[in-house]
């Protein structure tokens, strides 16, 4: 973006919003600019309300250049081009501040690319705006000095030498165009001595940071340690902000104070504002693996891999320790243990969760080989030997362990034994209470199951457990629907009764109504509409032409 | 006297420490070499020099002998098919097809093979172990746990020691030592590791059997690489002589350090 195209932009106040930071939407409203969401500092600073000052307006016109920020200053240029900080550099200065109101210091760097000077055609000159010469002279100045190899031989000490090559250097950068030569003159301010102006030449290849080279980002401990000590101390201002106790501020407190002060309508709870401790946002990552000798701590290090390759060294040795301990019971002639250790509740870890325990990236070969190596050590006889090893890597799958509570009959005032259940079908809600000794009346909300069910086939789905059951007309049910349509509210009903009848059945009979389906909550929900299509499955109308 | 082929790096360590900066004592002594202040380097140079004197320092001989060598069938070589035309000087002769290695140049450069070993151990230099035989795999990285030195029995990713700056992360050290247990791969072909070896001026000391090409290899030892018996009874000699190397490198730090404090007083 050159300083010329931006000055022809007639910019105000609401145009500011569109300047690309790194908030995205959240400029545009009067929140304070230090909202971060997970891609930047996870740790707010939050200052306090009552000393923030309103925005600055910045306009980009020539005409106010006098009050604009300094683009770049000379100490900060040198600094900004090599820091290799992670965060954007937009907001440059406010992470280093602390719970002081971070907008009074806000320095907006606008890193500018060098103008792009044109090619002129043999003959021409590109009318130029007065302050091109001047700002041509004064980034000369600024450059900080770069070493390099000098394209100009020969000293050029001498005042006239001097001269020469502030000419020279003027019809290059006249000259000069797109063509991956960034010219950088550098002054060689080397004390009292007459002023040289150096011309090197380089290309963007050496002074541009080569994003992909540089691999995941990495963060040094001292970088960790004080994004801790700021999350901290943030904790302490968000609860005084809250108005609670410092000391006993949790995280769950946290969570609901950010949820209270900034509400977002994100459906991804990953994308809303957090706050979270650092250990638990930055990923662990592998610190440096050698001594001060250079030697490495592990003794696979040379492999690439590994914790994974110590971990297969460390399990086939407790292979070999079950293979030795068989041979001694066959030596001794005993038999091998016969106890088996039950797989039946129980996974083996997912790559994911290895790579997390192992810190290392694995391929899908690596793994398979893993779990292929931990089958043959359970597979073996003695391998009950290793339970405790085998255990680290097995989990266990909760959902078929639990076993459905079937709650018993409750009694109510007159001693009549009643049971409640609850089910649901596409959007409707339903609370059933099931009372012994009944005649087969229904109330539904309130009315008679003949009133608010005119149609019959909703009706015939309400009997159908006791049908199945054949009890009908021996009990009495009450219940309470909310949400959807009729049929659905039917079948919400017919679930809940499904589930306050088990309580009333042996088990036998509760086995032959999940077989039957009736236990089972219906999972059909109407499906939604996609863009290009009249429905969820209806295309629109093909027309030949 | 220590005989040595090839590239080696126990004659002034200069233009190997500016290959590659390393900071092993005997390797890059002549450069960077920081870690020698100006009052150890006179005790330095006596606890360096002190090993050069002799041919076999660590007296590495007592540790095997023929009939060691004999009894794990060391000298057995693959069939007279496989016979590699470079392995031809080491071969004794041949038997119903079946190549016999010479046991007496085995001693021999077995000897200078455990010599090396201990001199790169004295001095504080890596060692890692290579072998791609699978039924020895365990065995071998167990062997290097055991010595405080490192293995590497897997499958080698291709710029380990080549592009290991940008694998392992800037200022990674190399190894110093690399010994082939084995010098093929699965696929009966050298081992990528001894021609990297050679172009990053590490030594290589390696078990060479009949059907293997001893050529880039600093140390060969010939020798049968297939038998139990026979890499049982490597490993236990390599791992032996590491060990004394380092005690013994132990003991002469102590009494130089007890030395200079004698001075001082």
């Amino acid at each position: 973006m050159c300083r010329r195209v931006l000055s022809k932009c007639s910019l105000n106040t609401s145009r500011l919003g569109a300047v690309p930071t790194a908030l995205g939407s959240l400029s545009r409203c009067p929140t304070p600019l230090w909202v971060q969401t997970l891609s930047l500092t996870p740790s707010l600073t939050l200052p306090c309300p009552s000393s923030m000052p309103s925005p600055r307006v910045l306009s980009l016109s020539p005409e106010s250049r006098a009050q604009r920020l300094p683009l770049r200053s000379p100490r900060e240029g040198a600094a900004g081009r090599h820091d290799a900080s992670p965060q954007p550099a937009l907001l440059g200065a406010e992470q280093t501040q602390g719970p002081q109101p971070p907008l009074q210091h806000l320095h907006l760097h606008l890193h500018l690319p060098p103008p792009a000077l044109p090619m002129p055609g043999a003959g021409q000159r590109h009318p130029r705006p007065p302050s091109w010469r001047r700002s041509a002279q004064a980034r000369l100045r600024l450059c900080p000095p770069i070493v390099g190899t000098e394209a100009f031989p020969g000293p050029c000490c001498a005042e006239p030498g001097a001269a020469v090559m502030a000419a020279a250097l003027r019809r290059l950068l006249r000259a000069g165009g797109r063509r991956g030569a960034a010219l950088v003159a550098a002054a060689a301010a080397c004390g009292p001595g007459p002023q040289t102006l150096r011309l090197i030449y380089t290309t963007t290849a050496a002074w541009k940071k080569n994003v992909a080279a540089s691999g995941p980002e990495k963060y040094t401990e001292a970088f960790i340690k004080k994004q801790i000590e700021e999350f901290n101390l943030g904790k302490r201002h968000l609860a005084n902000m809250m108005g609670e106790d410092p000391e006993t501020f949790t995280q769950e407190d946290i969570d609901r104070a950010i949820a209270y002060l900034f509400p977002s309508g994100l459906f991804d709870k990953r994308a809303r504002p957090m706050m979270k401790h650092p250990t638990e946002i930055f990923p662990e990552q592998r610190k440096i693996q050698w001594g001060e000798d250079g030697r490495p701590f592990h003794f696979l290090f040379y492999t690439g891999k590994q914790s994974y390759y110590s971990l297969m060294h460390d399990t086939y040795e407790k292979l070999l320790n079950v293979q030795k301990h068989q041979d001694q019971l066959a030596a001794q002639d005993l038999p091998p243990q016969k106890e088996k250790k039950n797989l039946v509740g129980s996974r083996w870890l997912t790559k994911t969760e290895l790579e997390e325990m192992l810190l290392e990236k694995l391929s899908d070969d690596d793994y398979s080989r893993f779990i292929q190596l931990l089958q043959k050590l359970v597979m073996m006889p003695c391998g009950n030997i290793e339970e405790n090893y085998i255990k680290k890597f097995s989990r266990e799958i909760s959902a078929q362990l639990q076993k459905v509570v079937i709650e018993p009959l409750k009694y109510d005032e007159q001693g009549v034994a009643f049971s409640t259940g609850e089910g649901r079908r596409k959007t409707s809600r339903a609370t059933v209470a099931v009372y012994d000794n009944g005649t087969g009346k229904i109330t539904v909300n309130g009315i008679d199951v003949l009133h608010y069910f005119p149609v019959l086939q909703d009706r015939e789905q309400l009997l159908f457990p006791f049908q199945f059951l054949d009890r009908v007309g021996k009990h009495d049910m009450v219940c309470t629907v909310s949400g959807g349509g009729r049929s659905s509210q039917a079948g919400a009903i017919r679930l809940a009764s499904a589930k306050a009848l088990r309580s009333f059945v042996t088990e036998k009979e509760v086995e032959f109504m999940r077989q039957a389906g009736l236990l089972t909550v219906d999972p059909r929900v109407k499906e939604r509409k996609k863009p290009g299509q009249e429905g969820a499955r209806r295309k629109f109308t093909w027309k030949k032409r | 006297m220590v005989r040595y082929r090839g590239c080696c790096c126990l004659r002034g360590g200069g233009h190997r420490a500016s290959k590659r900066g390393g900071t092993g004592e005997g390797l890059g002594s002549g450069g960077a070499g920081a870690a020698l202040t100006g009052s150890r380097r006179a005790a330095g140079d006596g606890l360096l020099s002190e090993p050069l004197g002799h041919p076999d320092f660590f007296n590495v001989k007592e540790l095997f002998s023929m009939k060691d060598l004999f009894s794990a069938r060391v000298h057995l070589g693959h069939k007279k098919g496989c016979r590699h035309r470079f392995m031809e000087p080491y071969i004794f002769g041949c038997r119903l097809d079946q190549d016999i290695i010479d046991l007496d140049q085995t001693m021999d450069h077995l000897q200078l093979a455990l010599n090396f070993t201990a001199h790169i151990a004295y001095r504080k230099g890596i060692i890692l172990f290579v072998s791609r035989n699978r039924q020895f795999c365990h065995l071998v990285e167990s062997t290097a746990r055991e010595c405080g030195e490192y293995a590497h029995t897997r499958y080698w990713q291709g710029g380990l020691l080549t592009n290991a700056h940008i694998q392992f992360g800037a200022g990674v050290r190399l190894p110093d030592l690399i010994i082939f247990l084995s010098s093929l791969n699965n696929v009966f072909e050298p081992h990528v590791a001894i021609r990297d070896a050679a172009k990053m001026n590490i030594p290589t000391v390696g078990v060479v059997d009949t059907n293997c090409n001893p050529c880039l290899i600093t140390y060969p030892i010939p020798g049968n690489d297939d038998s139990p018996t026979a890499m049982e009874l490597y490993c236990k000699l390599f791992k032996m002589t590491i060990i004394r190397a380092k005690d013994y490198r132990k003991q002469r730090e102590v009494f130089h350090k007890l030395q200079s404090k004698e001075e001082g007083n």
